[in-house]
């Protein structure tokens, strides 16, 4: 059956930990996941409340696959409404976590309330508790694992907590598992922190039971391994290069936004790129990269592990960050970088490993230096309100914010209410390169037509991951389409939106889609759950969790007017490469997207696509 | 004419050793194609996957009959992709 059919509920405000039964209808219409916890999220809260109120709940969910054979079936996702975009959030996390709460007999955890002290959640199968966190309070992501598991004496234990970042609200916190991986975006570690949560700890022994066709489901993730392996994508480029191999792609293209998007490739592109990675430093003779790594069941393994130059001034008096560790993938690497004109490799793994330490959005956080540091360069902001000289392309200026930001001293505090915030309080709310309030990863939208609509349209702000139009307009998969122009793309950011809305709501990874289609996840959901989970109520799935978040996003208050990228984009050309001259055509593309998707010329879905959609 | 060609990931070891930053410049005659260009190099067919000419997207049956120009750049990579 995929689920544990169990949901555990913990109100952090009375201090109880309630078992209950899944909602089956409601898994047979959103699958698992993003999609089904989604659907209790929109079902319980008020979609005005206040994020940060103990009105909100969050939910941390598997999917169907989570924990199982399947390949990439480790993942959890973060459902909640967002500190930093007021919209609906659910970001999603490798490692190891999420097959832990499956091992435990869970499919999710709902939180809801605000607990009157720092606690933390221990789950041991069936057993769940809140204990007492004064101890980890004020420590960071790695001291609370490493806590926990000595103080329960299990170094099996799985946890998610929040590091400094989180409990200081700073609005793009995230939650990190297993020491690097993270639910990194919408400020999903600021409304934990504001719970009083400061970590969840898992340890399950009961393995994943109850699979509906046992033989079939594994020969549909045998074959599905198989693509996987013979994918030249996903089989050699991934595991050699990670992500990181895109950054001399999208800047040959013309793509790489750059000191806070004033241009659009970054004469250091080369410095902080996949192959600097693998290459030798005069210091000391080693590549920055030692490994890959994948999460729990991944047979593609894209995940960097490296060791920084001990020598490098970062961390030259800090023998604590000299060991190998998470990084750097493409969009920490492009926005702790280029975003800032910053070319130097050592300090974005630094800037990314305390990103990793104390909870923070590596792409958010990266971001907002960028509009600081314009900021900066226009006048509006002096040295001496910054604490430190905040020119474009400086490393120190980097190292410094990145501590400061993770402890929530001085301007770091400012810089903590992300890029939204930040340009609206100095009066140039444009200077912020945002959707929803949450900042752009690492693609421009003038040089890559799709993926501007895709950020526009992204129900939880700005973001890559909710219809990456990448794989087509760059790479080529499932179909190369042209960059440059708008034709067509609506219909392809659709596509890709609702396709990763079943890919999230299954457990699984969505870089699986380089080599499957919906088609090669199809078997193995079928196999696994029982129910119909033909083609066409996967695809009507995808469509559905789409809508219901905007159903949410729209009732908390959003409107067409959300749907937009800031002026520059606008208005201010590609200074260089083939895009040159070419601003985004956004604007274009809106209605059309909108008839696309059935919704009204405002936006709104019409009478006729919920129904068809059974909302 | 003088063009630049950049080998990334895994097809930089088709460089000559010593070459930096994954580039090469090379002499070609005036209006040959994106694969005359890059059949000195020797690569295999298989991982000549993405090809842009000045950031351009040049799709394979195009590579044949597409001619480049002085100071021209070919980037060229094996199946990759990113996030
Ligand atoms: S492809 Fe990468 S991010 Fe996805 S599950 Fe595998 S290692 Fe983790």
């Amino acid at each position: 059956m995929g689920w544990n059919r169990k949901v555990l509920r913990v109100n952090l405000t009375a201090g109880t930990c309630t078992p209950e039964p899944l909602n089956m209808e409601w898994a047979n219409d959103y699958l698992g996941s993003r999609g089904l916890a989604s659907k209790y999220l929109v079902s319980e809260i008020d979609p005005k409340v206040d994020p940060l109120s103990p009105e909100n709940k969050m939910i941390m969910a598997t999917g169907p696959l989570t924990g199982t054979m399947a390949s990439t079936g480790g993942r959890y996702t973060v459902v909640t409404k967002g500190a930093l975009t007021n919209a609906i959030a659910c970001s999603n996390s490798g490692g190891f976590f999420g097959a832990e709460m499956k091992f435990a007999g869970w499919d999710m955890i709902i939180f809801e309330g605000k607990s009157p002290k720092p606690v933390y959640l221990f789950v041991e199968n069936d057993k769940a508790e809140l204990r007492d966190a004064a101890h980890l309070w004020g420590k960071t992501c790695w001291e609370t694992e490493a806590t926990i598991k000595s103080s329960h004496q299990d170094p099996q234990i799985r946890v998610s907590s929040i590091g400094g970042a989180g409990e200081n609200l700073a609005l793009f916190a995230c939650i990190v598992n297993d020491l690097h991986r993270a639910a990194g975006r919408s400020g999903v570690g600021a409304v934990m922190g504001s719970k009083n949560l400061k970590a969840v700890a898992l340890r399950g022994t009961q393995g994943v039971s109850g699979i509906k066709d046992f033989p079939a489901f594994m020969a549909a993730a045998n074959a599905g391994k198989k693509v996987l392996a013979d994918n030249a994508v996903t089989g050699q480029g991934l595991p050699k290069y990670g992500t990181q191999v895109l950054m001399n792609v999208i800047n040959e293209m013309g793509a790489l936004p750059t000191r806070n998007h004033r241009d659009v490739q970054f004469e250091d592109a080369g410095k902080i790129s996949a192959e600097a990675m693998h290459e030798k430093r005069p210091t000391d003779g080693k590549a920055h990269l030692v490994t890959n790594a994948a999460c729990f069941g991944c047979t593609i393994a894209c995940g960097r592990i490296s060791k920084i130059d001990e020598t490098h001034f970062s961390v030259k008096n800090s023998p604590k960050y000299w060991g190998a560790s998470g990084g750097l993938e493409y969009e920490a690497a492009w926005a702790l970088g280029a975003a800032n004109g910053v070319g130097d490799l050592e300090a974005l793994q630094y800037a990314n490993l305390l990103c990793n330490e104390h909870g923070m959005d590596p792409i958010s956080f990266g971001a907002t230096v960028g509009a600081a540091m314009e900021l900066h360069d226009l006048g509006i902001l002096t040295k001496e309100q910054i604490g430190v000289d905040a020119v474009f392309g400086s490393a120190e200026a980097l190292c410094k914010l990145v501590e400061m930001t993770a402890h929530g001293e001085g301007f770091g505090k400012e810089l903590g209410q992300g890029s939204a915030r930040l340009c609206a309080k100095y009066g140039r709310p444009d200077l912020s390169m945002s959707v929803k309030s949450q900042e752009f990863p690492a693609y421009d939208g003038r040089g890559i037509q799709g993926i501007g609509l895709a950020y526009a349209t992204s129900n939880r702000g700005a973001c890559h991951l909710r219809g990456y139009t990448i794989a087509s307009e760059v790479l080529g998969i499932p179909v190369k389409t042209d960059p440059l122009v708008t034709e067509g793309k609506p219909e392809l950011v659709k596509a890709f939106q609702d396709a990763t809305g079943v890919f999230d709501s299954a457990g699984i990874c969505v870089f699986t889609s380089f080599a499957w289609t919906l088609a090669d996840v199809q078997p193995q959901l079928q196999a696994a759950c029982e129910g119909d989970w033909s083609m066409d109520k996967l695809n009507l799935v995808g469509e559905r969790i789409w809508n219901m978040e905007r159903q949410f996003n729209l009732a908390a208050g959003m409107t067409a007017k959300d749907d937009d990228l800031p002026p520059r984009l606008k208005t201010e050309p590609a200074k260089t490469g083939p895009a040159k001259g070419k601003v985004s055509g956004v604007e274009q593309m809106i209605p059309e997207y909108y008839k696309v998707r059935g919704w009204t010329p405002e936006g709104v879905p019409e009478q006729g696509t919920l129904s068809r959609l059974g909302l | 004419m003088r063009v630049t060609v950049k080998l990334y990931a895994t097809l930089s070891d088709y460089l000559p050793a010593g070459s930096k930053n994954n580039r090469l410049e090379v002499e070609v005659a005036e209006g040959v194609t994106v694969n005359a260009v890059l059949a000195s190099f020797l690569l295999p067919p298989k991982l000549t996957h993405l090809v842009l000419l000045n950031g351009v997207f040049i799709p394979p049956e195009a590579r044949a009959t597409t001619s480049v120009a002085e100071g021209n750049i070919i980037a060229v990579w094996p199946p990759i992709a990113g996030g």
